[in-house]
């Protein structure tokens, strides 16, 4: 793992507890797929300013800026800070926001911006969230933070109930809707977040009509989707992978820009299996395709599904009638999750071309025991094995 | 509540590149901070914790109890036979004119409640809820706020949606679920809403509404402040619910960020006994939801829910405080609880028969001792601003009108088919469409098993037209 990671994981620990040492990012001596994910080399992240701006998706504005090396977290501030710049509007706020939260998202958005914009709110995720509402059936656009995904339940309620309701319920009634509401949340596994410091909800916001579900799996992608959401006039719910935070680093375009919120994104052709993914484990997937690729000499093509909901069926079809082969990735549980949807998407549409059973890699259907995590996130090897199985059928 | 990693304290990032910055726009001032950092004194008689403000030493082993608390008195004007009980008061300020507009309010919501309560019971729509007994917290309130101010209601409140002037054909389209609804027949009866009168529309939720009128007033705060408003045209949120709804989460949560966030919000709770069929000895055990905004830092009063001028009185000046216009305009905004205190004289809703948890004399005799109507007919009688004959001729009057908005809406037909999809996104998605696209296909090839003539186009309504 990231040296980043390791300082988060060292501040946290009480060392004196683990007199082994043993730290997360280990890996068993013979370890051939389980290997560290080097974000320095991925072909996921745009290592220099040319492969960044030649992104089709960008606009015009940005392939003619600069770019700065920027990891996650940054580019979430400097989204932020944009969305702040460009709307008097937009409001940031939730716990510890103020003096630049807890992952260091808001950093100097209170002192540029002002306490009456980027604030502090007492500790009620259903408070925050109820507050975000109201501001946005009033105009407002607000950007809420949840401390981690894994504390949202508090204000399942308003989400469910509220912000995915409140256009609908309110018919014709003009502008009366919760659009501009952002509610922003760290997800997923870190290594050693266990319970309640792990999660991944998405599968649970996916099944609301009214809401959009949003996942970045990298800084460039974070910063226009980002964008695209707050500017986006429905409510979304916008999952950060906190383990990319500090991991995932690239060139970013210096100027604002903003990505689809209705498309996904074709990471890599391919001709004989199709793997389909979003966040995190789009890393893990790339490594275990290339030993796939090697070991079988096979071609993978990899999606990254970007919007969890509403979601780009046609791209995944489209790509599964041409491979005849799916193998869908993700952190939270089998049972239900993104993965099921996506499967019987796939069984509807691409009944005649499938060759193989569609195959799912996902969490198991347990909780985030801490030091059962290697075992539970879907890892290079389980990747590899699922890409077998599909080959092999 | 739960364990919080990584909260440590880091130096301002030189990594990212901050553009020109903006100057930060003047909003007013927020109230100061209450402590300092400075360390306890010695021999200082008084607490320096941060977390307690101004908190004396005492050697005294004592536990503060609330039985042994005095309850917070309730505000009234006049008495029950409408008669202004302090003589010594500043005369009322309101006209005759004004209070039989909001008498003629009260008893529009009175009769149409008995007519839809009625047609709920011959199968007519689908489901009712009254306000008797509690017209007079509605109107009177509402009469208190300018029409700009917006507002957040729970469902019992009628009053406010006729005192702001929402139609009889408003109402009954909403009732009726017709294709004149705003609410495009998707909501419950009873569940009205109007942008046009700045009032959301309301959700079944229980309490869901307060941390959203808390979040709306810090809008509306910072939007007048934005626009220059000087104080008088500047808004506040009012918002209203229960005292069962103030048992929930949603309530804690809102009255501690309005405050700490300094919103012009007025919560009015509506005190009227019950929640469904639980009675407030099984809802709580404080000096009722009053005794609570002191605890959040809320300035609070109780008032007499009956007596539409205590109503209306502590409302404009709940309105001032919360504007921060009291103390000659140099107050903070922030908010204000007002608990109005009254009885449900009607079942909870059709859908509930109040006899099977209370006894049907109390009601009676709530109804015949006390009610908003009659004590506010009671005033306008003593100064010779109604009598019988006016009664009379005004109730038939709204009774026809009540009647002829019913029989036009009860007619109508429902909204297209397609409004079943539309509004769940700005737009309606692809995937919606591919829906809409199959419902039409199963309505084509299974025509015997819909009614699709209620709806307005019937099968075609699915498709834009």
């Amino acid at each position: 793992m990231a040296a980043p990671l390791r300082s988060l994981s060292r501040a946290w620990r009480p060392s004196k507890c683990f007199p082994s040492a043993r730290t997360y990012s280990t890996h068993p001596p013979n370890a051939r797929l389980n290997t560290e994910i080097d974000y320095k080399t991925t072909p996921l992240l745009h290592h220099t300013s040319s492969t960044c701006l030649a992104n089709p998706e960008l606009p015009e504005s940005a392939k003619s800026s600069t770019t700065s090396r920027q990891n996650l977290f940054q580019s979430v501030n400097s989204a932020l800070a944009h969305a702040l710049r460009s709307n008097d509007s937009t409001l940031l706020f939730g716990e510890d926001v103020a003096f630049g939260g807890v992952f260091r998202c808001s950093m100097n958005l209170a002192t540029e911006f002002g306490s009456e914009r980027v604030f502090n709110t007492p500790l009620s995720e259903q408070g925050i969230v109820g507050f975000a509402i109201g501001c946005a059936m009033e105009g407002m656009r607000p950007i809420a933070e949840i401390q981690f995904a894994d504390y949202v339940y508090p204000a399942f309620d308003q989400l469910v109930n509220e912000a995915a309701k409140v256009r609908y319920r309110a018919g014709t009634n003009p502008g009366m809707h919760a659009g501009g509401l952002v509610v922003r949340m760290p997800a997923g596994g870190v290594g050693h977040g266990a319970l309640y410091h792990s999660q991944s909800p998405e599968a649970l916001f996916t099944h609301i009509p009214g809401l959009r579900v949003v996942i970045p799996r990298s800084p460039v992608q974070a910063k226009g989707l980002l964008l695209a959401s707050i500017e986006c006039n429905d409510p979304v719910v916008f999952l950060e992978p906190k383990i990319l935070y500090r991991a995932a680093v690239e060139q970013v375009p210096v100027a604002a820009y903003t990505l689809p919120l209705d498309k996904a994104e074709i990471l890599k052709q391919g001709s004989d299996v199709t793997i389909i993914s979003y966040g995190t484990p789009l890393y893990t997937c790339q490594k275990a395709l290339e030993a796939a690729e090697k070991d079988f000499g096979i071609s993978c093509e990899l999606i990254d599904l970007r919007t969890i909901y509403p979601w780009d069926r046609e791209t995944v079809v489209k790509s599964v009638s041409k491979t005849g082969r799916a193998v869908i990735v993700h952190e939270s549980m089998i049972n239900a999750g993104v993965g099921a949807e996506v499967a019987a998407t796939i069984q509807e549409g691409c009944f005649l071309t499938l060759e193989a059973p569609v195959q799912r890699i996902c969490g198991w259907s347990t909780h985030m025991g801490l030091v059962y995590e290697r075992f539970n996130v879907p890892d290079v090897a389980r990747i590899y094995d699922g890409i077998k199985k599909a080959i092999q059928y | 509540m739960y364990f919080r990693h990584g909260c440590r304290r880091v130096a301002p990032s030189k990594v990212l590149p901050i553009g020109a910055r903006n100057a930060p726009i003047t909003y007013p001032t927020r109230a100061p901070r209450r402590w300092s950092s400075v360390s306890q004194r010695p021999g200082s008689d008084h607490l320096v914790f941060p977390g307690a403000v101004d908190s004396k030493f005492t050697t005294n082993l004592a536990f503060e109890r609330p039985s042994e608390k005095t309850a917070m008195p309730t505000f009234r004007i006049m008495d029950q036979d409408g008669k202004i009980i302090d003589k010594d008061r500043e005369p009322l300020v309101v006209t005759d004119e004004e209070a039989i507009k909001w008498y003629k309010d009260m008893l529009t919501v009175s009769i149409l409640d008995i007519i839809m309560f009625e047609a709920q019971r011959q199968g007519r729509l689908s489901f009712y809820m009254v306000s008797a007994g509690e017209e007079g917290i509605a109107v009177g309130s509402s009469a208190a706020l300018s029409p700009a101010d917006v507002i957040f209601a729970q469902y019992r409140e009628t009053g406010i949606f006729q005192q702001r002037g929402f139609p009889l054909s408003a109402f009954m389209s909403q009732l009726f679920c017709n294709k004149n609804d705003v609410g495009r027949g998707r909501n419950m009866p009873v569940h009205y809403g109007s942008k046009e009168l700045n009032i959301h529309t309301i959700s079944s939720p229980l309490a869901t509404q307060i941390p959203q009128a808390a979040g709306a007033a810090y809008a509306l705060k910072l939007q007048d402040a934005l626009a220059g408003k000087s104080p008088e045209e500047r808004r506040v949120v009012a918002c209203y619910f229960g005292e069962g709804a103030a048992s929930e989460g949603d309530f804690h949560a809102a009255l501690n960020i309005a405050a700490t966030r300094s919103t012009p919000c007025i919560f009015i709770c509506r005190n009227n006994g019950f929640a469904i069929s639980t009675p407030t000895l099984e809802q709580y055990r404080g000096d009722g939801i009053a005794s609570r905004g002191i605890g959040y830092g809320i300035d609070t009063i109780r008032v007499d829910g009956n007596d539409i001028f205590a109503v209306r009185e502590a409302t404009k000046r709940a309105r001032e405080m919360a504007l921060g216009l009291d103390n000659d305009g140099n107050g903070e905004p922030r908010p204000i609880l007002i608990e109005a205190m009254s009885y449900r004289v009607s079942h909870h809703s059709t859908s509930d028969d109040s006899f099977a948890y209370r006894a049907r004399v109390e009601v009676e005799d709530w109804k015949r001792r006390d009610n908003p109507i009659t004590r506010l007919r009671k005033y306008l009688e003593s100064r010779s601003a109604w009598d019988e004959g006016r009664e009379k001729e005004v109730r038939a009057a709204i009774r026809k009108d009540v009647l002829k908005a019913f029989a036009e809406a009860e007619g109508e037909k429902r909204p297209p088919l397609r409004s079943l999809w539309e509004d769940v996104y700005e737009n309606v998605t692809e995937e919606q469409e591919a829906q809409i696209k199959e419902m039409g296909r199963i309505l084509e090839e299974y025509k015997d098993e819909y009614d699709v003539e209620e709806f307005e186009g019937g099968r075609n309504g699915l498709f834009k037209a």
